[in-house]
């Protein structure tokens, strides 16, 4: 997996503002980074 | 470590006679060369049975789970460690157990081995630091220093940790050892190139779950590649799923493996898995200065809080 898809963060129930600020920089951070291309299944093979 | 096996029969049917034991956990020979199986011994026949050699890199600390009996157990240094986290995990109490500790010189790689010779392998002996193979048209000496498992080369806990009784003096602990080579390589790794890595690693495995039914730390009466209801991992060969078998099933032995090796010595493929362990034994010394086993009265690292745990991670 690449750094930054998955993020860690510790928010208390009180720290609204934070929570948007983190939200929003996560979901910026991972647009940059496009769709997951690891762990992905390869469709089976059928006749 | 052959003279050490009239020692472990003197004990082992001392105890049985004693009345101390129910029973004594240790190796026969198998029914192919360096293929020794685990043996529980409970009349003098069966201590005829006992064997001890350089073939016995099973993990005997994998039959204790959830056992009522008084047992006596024979235990390599490895194996010890796994006792003591058996222990700590309340899967088996101390009082139940003697430990026959058995100072460990390490354990021949029948892969390694087998590869080294075209025809079948019939026969392997060894003398002291001498392994001679004998097969169709062949016989061959290999010193034993040079055909070690992996892990076994690496080993920095020969001794038993913990023991009632020992067969012999304990030997040297190997210093200046480099654990963590190879796994340094692989973490230098792009996230790009790891994936091939590890594609490639685990593109031979048949699924069969051999590492984990030899593996001491996997007990739980139903693994989670196995549940249903719901189902975490999927059935497939897709190597997503292979994938996601093996890094699970690594990190649930994190902070608790020993290194023993048992579950690349029972891949029928030869997979190295131990690659994952090893790393996440990496990680619990470098960030908890922790090493699995070693003590009976210290909590694992995640099974506690410290207040000055590494938390560098959360943002």
């Amino acid at each position: 997996m690449e750094p930054g898809r998955l993020q860690y963060s510790w928010i208390s129930s009180a720290e609204s503002t934070k929570f948007v600020d983190v939200v929003k920089q996560v979901t910026a951070a991972i647009k940059e980074l496009g769709p997951n291309q690891t762990f992905l299944k390869t469709k089976a093979k059928v006749a | 470590m052959l003279s050490y096996i009239d020692k472990i029969k003197e004990i082992s049917s001392r105890l049985l006679k004693d009345g101390t034991v129910d029973m004594i956990i240790g190796f026969r020979r198998g029914t192919m060369p360096m293929m020794n199986e685990p043996h529980f011994a409970k009349t003098a026949e069966d201590v005829d049975q006992l064997v001890w050699d350089s073939n016995c890199g099973l993990n005997l600390a994998n039959y204790l789970t959830n056992r009522t009996e008084k047992i006596g157990i024979i235990a390599k240094g490895c194996d010890s460690r796994n006792i003591v986290t058996h222990i700590i995990e309340n899967k088996i109490k101390r009082e139940q157990l003697t430990v026959i500790g058995v100072p460990c010189k390490g354990m021949i790689d029948k892969r390694k081995i087998n590869a080294m010779f075209d025809g079948e392998i019939t026969q392997v002996t060894e003398n002291g630091g001498t392994i001679v193979v004998t097969g169709e048209g062949f016989k061959k000496k290999l010193e034993k220093d040079a055909v070690l498992q992996q892990n076994c080369r690496l080993c920095i806990h020969r001794n038993p940790v913990i023991y009632d009784e020992l067969v012999a003096e304990q030997v040297e602990e190997q210093q200046d050892i480099d654990r963590y080579e190879d796994i340094r390589k692989i973490e230098a790794l792009s996230p790009k190139e790891k994936e091939s890595y590890f594609d490639e690693l685990f593109s031979a495995c048949i699924r069969c779950y051999a590492c984990r039914n030899a593996c001491p730390l996997c007990y739980c009466p139903t693994c989670f590649v196995d549940e249903s209801r719901p189902q975490w991992v999927g059935k497939s060969q897709d190597l997503s799923d292979v994938k996601t078998f093996h890094f699970l099933r690594a990190y649930h032995c994190a902070g608790r493996c020993t290194d023993c090796g048992s579950c690349e010595r029972v891949c029928p493929v030869g997979i190295n898995m131990r690659i994952l362990t090893r790393k996440l034994e990496k990680d619990s010394f470098e960030l908890f200065g922790w090493e699995a086993g070693l003590s009976l009265d210290v909590r694992p690292p995640l099974d506690t809080y410290k207040p000055d745990d590494p938390d560098d991670f959360i943002k």
